[in-house]
């Protein structure tokens, strides 16, 4: 098995989820597929999604939701079952 | 001597892949209109704009590209000159790292786009000839709330092209000397005159300003810079005629770029170049014109105590950073 780490591209507030009401984008054990989103950060009043690269199944995160995070900063792994 | 790049010419050789974060065409600024409610706009770190527009042979007043937290991809169609000054964000064409500070020679076909970014907040890339978009009020510069200058008076999108203007003569490499780049530290501190309405926080409320350690909020744009730390103690008073009933509502007045706002005595906000030209918010001081370069350059989680000095260090301030810039200009003959 491998892992992969989801980088955020852009520094700034990270949300699991898409807005405070909703359930999170994804949980520790859910299977996710290559391109689809696991959080979004928040910068200058946008939010940048914050997608895996790889498919397979999300072994933890590494930030806390609402946690600040700097540009290229690892926020989830992804095992890709490989 | 004449080159062949010595005509005029019109071409569009730039094509936006991805657009970045909030990447815009930007000048020197709009000035004049102010007090009419349009703000100066401009390229916030003005001294890295200046720097770029020098690396690739451009006069100073050359529109560039402005890039936040996050670098566009582009891809080139003609061979031409491009320097990225600013953040320490990496440049890379087709993939391949590039140095900063430094004009690079870009080929036809080839594609630049960035690392992440390591340091600071605001990346300037300009192109030999300058970004070409007609000038509004003066100025090629992008104001987003006014949806005026720039590239159709916004950010840029996938699939844009932008036109480059005329080049004259043949760009030479050259680098900005190490000495000569700014600092991008992630704790500032920031020079500030007290006033105008310092006098509604109380010798607390002042004394707090000065000594907390402000961190930077993500909620840090073009418009303001919105800080976290402590809560301002003011003074009670009845709220005149005209103000808002919060006892950081004042009637309402102009705003300064670079004057420091405090809603509901928490969270103070540094204005920048594309600021609202007035309102009902206390303005507590106001960040020295030197400095202004240094918050534009400050990243979300960056730490800032401002220092109160007062107008005659805040001109010698300025001279020093004029010297500075004619120091950059010597450096390029």
């Amino acid at each position: 098995m491998a892992d992969h780490e989801v980088v955020t591209p852009v520094p700034g507030t990270f949300y699991r989820s898409p807005d405070p009401e909703s359930a999170p984008f994804k949980s520790e054990g859910d299977t996710v597929v290559a391109g689809e989103t696991i959080g979004v950060v928040e910068i200058m009043k946008n939010f940048q999604h914050v997608d895996a690269q790889v498919s397979g199944t999300v072994l933890r995160f590494l930030v806390e939701n609402e946690g600040f995070v700097a540009a290229g900063q690892p926020v989830a792994v992804v095992d890709d079952g490989a | 001597m004449p080159t062949t790049n010595d005509c005029w010419r019109y071409s569009i050789p730039i094509k936006v892949i991805k657009p970045g974060l909030a990447t815009s065409v930007q000048d020197l600024g709009r000035r004049g209109y102010y007090h009419v409610g349009v703000p100066p706009s401009g390229a916030l770190d003005q001294f890295s704009l200046l720097a770029a527009n020098l690396l690739v042979g451009n006069s100073s007043d050359a529109a560039a590209l402005e890039c936040a937290y996050m670098g566009p991809e582009l891809h080139f169609t003609e061979s031409t000159v491009v320097a990225a000054t600013g953040a320490d964000i990496e440049l890379q064409i087709n993939g391949q790292a590039q140095p900063a500070w430094t004009s690079v020679v870009v080929a036809p076909g080839d594609v630049v786009t960035f690392g992440y970014l390591k340091r600071g907040a605001r990346m300037c890339l300009a192109v030999a000839g300058g970004i070409d978009v007609p000038e509004v009020l003066g100025s090629r510069s992008t104001y987003t709330l006014g949806a005026l200058g720039g590239h159709e008076g916004r950010v840029l999108q996938a699939g844009d092209e932008l036109a480059i203007g005329p080049v004259r003569g043949k760009v030479a490499t050259r680098t900005v000397p190490l000495a000569l780049r700014p600092d991008l530290p992630s704790e500032l501190e920031i020079r500030v005159v007290m006033g105008l309405y310092d006098h509604l926080l109380t010798d607390l409320g002042r004394q707090t300003f000065l000594a907390t350690s402000w961190t930077l909020t993500p909620v840090a744009d073009r418009v303001g810079f919105r800080y976290k730390g402590a809560q301002l103690d003011m003074v009670e008073r009845e709220q005149p005629f005209g103000a808002g009933s919060d006892p950081s509502n004042i009637v309402d007045a102009p705003y300064p770029i670079g004057s420091i706002q405090i809603p509901g005595a928490v969270e103070p906000i540094v204005l920048h170049r594309d600021a609202v030209s007035g309102g009902g918010y206390a303005m507590i001081a106001t960040v020295i014109s030197a400095d202004m370069d240094a918050i534009a350059q400050s990243a979300p989680g960056s730490t800032t105590r401002f220092v109160a000095v007062d107008l005659y260090a805040a001109l010698a301030a300025r001279a020093e950073r004029a010297e500075r810039i004619s120091r950059l200009r010597g450096h390029f003959g």
